[in-house]
């Protein structure tokens, strides 16, 4: 399996990474690099095997869906905000 | 002095909190002129907790200067992963560990260096200035707790430091440092408050001068907490006898050298052990490693794009132009390459052959560690294949190559073990690390062996 150039656009664009052609030239060598290191994987039979999400066992936990107030502390890193609400870019 | 006796001097009056926290600022400022080993002296926090401890002298950790690794968040300081993408962010929360310091009367001194967002076995991928080896300047500290190991090796005044590994970001620096580390069970420490690099995989731990030190500590800031829903809520093994130790076999194929620096330690502490193969781990931890921590990495880093924390850029530009261009800014190098190799292991049609098959191949690794905790206690391999690398060295890796060195560190961490890692001595004046492994919540027999070694 290989990253070509249109795979490795696709996916810097769902990443929200923008890469110029220097970039582009560099990263195709050194993904393809470290892929063939993860390609090593395909040696491993793993047949009915399951998966570890977690490295040991762990239970859910739930809380009360409890509101608590911190409007203005959750507001004190930004700079674009206005009336106690976070401003983004302009979605339309 | 040592740390305990220390605390001991504070708690019945006879040494100064103030004063010592006084004298260890001015070290850093020094120190850290040639090595920068601090993203942030909190020099204003660090008094305020020392003048109260002075007043009341209480609690296990009683005056003790603690530093943090810039990855954990203290309240009102700017806590930034060494990122410039989280440059000015404050938290408004302290973490569970950091509270739990302070409330046994420890004193954060401040924010230590690390590769942006643990991204990195050398400590050469952080946005600030490079942290430097304390035994040879032209050497780097390892990584990612690069700040942490190296000024835990230089100080001369009581001071622990809280570290975290992913993949082997204490045992690393610890190892090329020449200083004593503690990686616990996955989940044995809350993890609130730690910004994320691979939620399955990050471990708060801590490093030390000596056992005693990582074991006063992990006292402290161990066990269950609410706030983080992986949090374990199972004690300890109590039993920390440690009758049966297997030396890793395919471990010792490196570098000769470095090789005999630890069997010559084993040998000297009269510690017996069998030669025990463990090929899964060996062979496949690297690949399912990487892919888990990278996949894992690209949706952590997600939510940094410009809004709610970190840095912010015009708000006129188009709406997807607006998070790619922050993005694209702040992040460096190391942290796209990962964003983009995440990314791409997790996507529709090769997550399947990627991520899912590098969680299976995870299962495959953990129980062939359980079989051979049921014939030994602990089990034992050198902490890297290298000692301390030059920077003109580090330069000319690729990233493949950059990723092979931590081939010693990535098991453990990948299946959730915890390990210790300890001085075994040097190979060319710089530093060899000595790793133990554990079973699962087995921190008491690494302890034990630690404590056995004498440091």
């Amino acid at each position: 399996m290989k990253i070509d150039k249109k795979i490795l656009q696709s996916v810097a664009n769902n990443a929200r990474i923008k890469l110029n052609k220097k970039e582009e030239e560099e990263l195709l060598v050194q993904l393809n690099d470290v892929l063939s290191i993860f390609s090593k994987l395909n040696e491993v039979n793993t047949d009915n095997v399951e998966s570890s999400f977690q490295p040991i066992e762990v239970k859910n936990v739930f809380r009360e869906d409890k509101v608590e107030s911190c409007k203005e502390d959750v507001l004190s890193n930004v700079k674009n905000k206005e009336n106690n609400y976070f401003k983004g870019p302009k979605a339309l | 002095m040592n740390n305990k006796e220390y605390i001991d001097n504070v708690k019945s009056g006879k040494t100064s909190a103030v004063k010592t926290v006084k004298s260890i600022l001015s070290e850093i400022k020094k120190i850290n002129k040639d090595y920068n080993y601090f993203n942030n002296v909190t020099e204003n926090l660090a008094l305020e907790l020392a003048e109260k401890v002075d007043k009341n002298p209480k609690g296990k950790l009683t005056g003790l200067p603690i530093s943090i690794k810039d990855d954990i968040c203290v309240k009102g300081v700017e806590t930034t992963c060494s990122s410039n993408i989280l440059r000015g962010y404050k938290p408004i929360f302290n973490a569970t560990v950091v509270k739990r310091l302070i409330d046994e009367g420890a004193v954060i001194i401040g924010k230590t260096n690390q590769d942006a967002f643990g991204f990195g076995s050398f400590n050469t991928n952080t946005d600030y200035e490079i942290p430097k080896n304390p035994r040879d300047k032209s050497r780097v500290t390892g990584g990612s707790s690069g700040g942490a190991a190296g000024f835990t090796a230089l100080t001369e005044f009581p001071h622990v430091a809280i570290g975290e590994s992913t993949g082997g970001s204490i045992a690393a620096p610890c190892s090329f440092c020449g200083v004593q580390g503690l990686t616990p069970t996955y989940g044995a420490v809350s993890r609130y408050g730690l910004i994320d690099y691979s939620n399955s995989l990050d471990k708060i731990g801590v490093i030390g001068k000596t056992v005693n030190d990582l074991d006063l500590v992990f006292d402290v800031i161990r066990g269950h907490d609410s706030k983080d829903s992986t949090s374990l809520n199972k004690s300890f093994n109590k039993d920390g006898n440690v009758k049966k130790i297997g030396l890793i076999k395919e471990t010792l194929d490196i570098d000769p050298k470095i090789r005999d620096v630890v069997l010559k330690k084993l040998d000297e502490l009269n510690i017996k052990y069998e030669k025990i193969s463990l090929p899964l781990v060996s062979k496949y931890s690297l690949a399912a490693y990487y892919i888990i921590a990278m996949s894992e990495a690209s949706t952590n880093l997600n939510k940094y794009c410009g809004m709610r924390y970190g840095q912010e850029e015009n708000l006129n530009l188009p709406y997807n132009e607006y998070f790619s261009d922050v993005r694209t800014k702040y992040f460096n190098k190391e942290s796209k390459r990962r964003i983009i190799l995440g990314t791409f292991t997790r996507m529709a049609g090769y997550r399947d052959a990627f991520y899912l098959k590098a969680m299976k191949v995870r299962t495959l690794i953990i129980e062939e560690y359980k079989k051979a905790f049921s014939k030994y206690d602990l089990l034992v391999s050198p902490a890297m294949p290298i000692i301390a690398p030059k920077f003109s060295e580090v330069n000319k890796l690729s990233p493949a190559e950059n990723y092979m060195m931590d081939i010693m560190t990535v098991a453990p961490n990948l299946a959730g073990l915890p390990h210790l890692s300890l001085d075994a001595g040097t190979c060319n004046k710089m530093p060899v690390g000595i790793m133990f492994t554990g079973n699962h919540l087995d921190e008491t027999k690494l302890i034990n062996v630690g404590k056995k070694y004498g440091i």
